[in-house]
């Protein structure tokens, strides 16, 4: 076997993908798909930089392998947007975490955003003890966290706010 | 990008037939669950197995009723209230939550021990021509020992030990049904009783008052480099212990000491002193050696006190950070 060939739903799109099956769902992406948005750190699991969701739970796509991604649905932060009616503008966590300052060097931004998507889809309206448990796996190495916890909560009143529009 | 070596990848649908290729393939076969052990040291070649079997697809795997199927998630686990408290509390002290999404039960009792100069890239352990786990003659920890004394630091194992389950392995030549405790082997290298042809299928898990307490630099993603667990168990208190030797361990000097007997303030004490007589952590992992070694009967007293109803709620926050609601 030296391709491989799997189908899979990307940011809501069926997509049939033929790639080298040593590859991680990271690789896929960036490499195969063009999806750059996605980031690479440690490739060991240790940083959550390349946190993406899968079937709707955050998972990270270094350590995950491409072959095993058939069938399952995958959204990355390029999804993220048009997750959110229809793709008006940016998600409200995106928003908040722009206005607030959540992002420096934006490299752990992509999973961050991501797993905090996720948490919200479970608990809209976390205590900020829950929100700092649900990020304790992506590693920033600039803001200190604050900016990204209060924007996880300004993006969560956001999106309470804009649903009930 | 740290590429993973080439491997050849079956995802049988049916435990028979995932049986039937490890029985052809042996030693050059590996199984992978959530991968999230495996992938890591394949990219750093500390492995290259020619075949990869997912167990993924297999139905006897998924089971999460009474008995525990391997491929049940550490987050399955940790949201499962009928579970008993040590194991969710150990699960939930696994890495990451992302993490803890991917990996399973049975990757979990099945992780390869680790340590400092093994857990590396494939040029750092060039650099110091191998050691004895990989490649190499020599262990940098210990250059006498002709045993590798890379360190279990699996955290589920010690809470299921110290609440007695046991584990079935299955193969294409048969079945078997092992206490726990006896799917260890007190060496690095050659650490699991588990043949190449047996799958981890599922587990039995008793219910009893548990707990589980870790000690590690950060409050995610750090492996233990100390996991005491206690269960009562027929009225006795149980310890065992994990991070502290290749293999996680009941403790028997001191649960043939606590049998029958109160929790006391004496009786934990001299627990503690027994306990952490046995722990035997080497430089290998995170934080001072001493230091480690010293704490240990300290750990065994928040566990024992715990169990016997203290409120030890202060000193869970302050070590354990987040735990299973
Ligand atoms: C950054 C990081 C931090 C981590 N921190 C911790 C931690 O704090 N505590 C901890 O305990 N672990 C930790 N881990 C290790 C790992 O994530 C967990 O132990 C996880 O539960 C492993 O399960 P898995 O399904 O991903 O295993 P896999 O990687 O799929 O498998 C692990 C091993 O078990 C074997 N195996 C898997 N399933 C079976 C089966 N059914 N039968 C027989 N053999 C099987 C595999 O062949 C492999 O050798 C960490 C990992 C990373 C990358
Ligand atoms: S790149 Fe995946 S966790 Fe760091
Ligand atoms: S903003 Fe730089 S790592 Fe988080």
């Amino acid at each position: 076997m030296t391709r491989a060939e799997i189908s899979l739903s990307v940011n809501g799109e069926p997509v049939e993908v033929t790639f080298a099956p040593y590859k991680t769902l990271l690789e896929l992406l960036r490499e195969d798909l063009a999806l750059t948005g996605t980031k690479h750190g440690c490739e060991l699991g240790e940083c959550g930089a390349c946190a993406v969701l899968i079937d709707g739970e955050p998972q990270l796509s270094c350590l995950l392998l491409a072959l095993e991604c058939a069938g399952r649905s995958v959204e990355t932060v390029e999804g993220m947007a048009e997750s959110w009616q229809s793709g008006a503008g940016l998600h409200p966590l995106q928003a908040a975490f722009a206005d607030l300052g959540a992002a420096q060097c934006g490299y752990c931004t992509p999973g961050i955003l991501l797993t905090a998507k996720a948490l919200l889809a479970h608990e809209p309206e976390p205590s900020r003890e829950r929100i700092q448990e649900a990020i304790s796996g992506n590693l920033c190495r600039c803001t200190g966290y604050q900016q990204i916890v209060e924007a996880i909560e300004e993006g969560a009143r956001r999106m309470a706010d804009e649903s009930h529009r | 990008m740290m590429r993973l070596p080439w491997f050849e990848y079956r995802a049988p649908e049916t435990l028979a037939e995932a049986a039937q290729i490890l029985a052809g393939e042996g030693a050059n076969a590996a199984l992978i669950a959530g991968g999230t052990d495996l992938l890591p040291n394949m990219k750093r070649r500390q492995m290259a197995p020619r075949v990869l079997v997912s167990v993924r697809q297999i139905p006897e795997l998924r089971r999460n009723g009474s008995v525990l199927g391997a491929g049940v998630t550490l987050t399955e686990i940790v949201h499962k209230p009928a579970l008993p408290l040590g194991l969710r509390q150990a699960a939930a002290q696994v890495a990451t939550v992302h993490l803890r999404n991917m990996g399973t039960i049975g990757g979990n009792l099945c992780l390869d021990t680790r340590c400092n100069y093994y857990n590396q890239n494939y040029e750092w352990r060039k650099a110091i021509d191998f050691c004895l786990k990989k490649d190499g003659d020599i262990c940098w920890v210990a250059t006498a020992s002709k045993r590798c004394v890379a360190m279990s630091s699996t955290d589920c194992a010690p809470a299921l030990l110290a609440l007695g389950a046991r584990v079935r392995l299955v193969s294409a030549t048969g079945e078997r049904e092992i206490a726990l405790e006896d799917l260890y082997n007190n060496d690095g290298i050659d650490y699991l009783r588990r043949r190449p042809d047996e799958i981890l299928t599922e587990l039995s898990v008793p219910s009893a008052p548990s707990n589980y307490w870790k000690l590690r630099r950060r409050g995610a993603f750090d492996f233990p480099v100390l996991g005491v667990a206690a269960a009562l168990i027929d009225g006795s208190a149980r310890l065992a212990l994990g991070a502290v030797a290749s293999r996680p361990f009941l403790v028997d000097r001191a649960n043939d000491f606590l049998r029958g007997k109160a929790l006391s303030d004496e009786v934990i004490e001299e627990a503690g002193r027994l306990a952490a007589s046995r722990a035997k952590p080497m430089d290998n992992a995170d934080l001072d050696l001493y230091w480690r070694k010293d704490v240990s009967a300290a750990f065994v007293g928040y566990a024992l006190r715990e169990l016997r109803g203290d409120d030890m709620r202060e000193t869970r926050r302050r070590i354990t950070r987040y735990q299973p609601a």
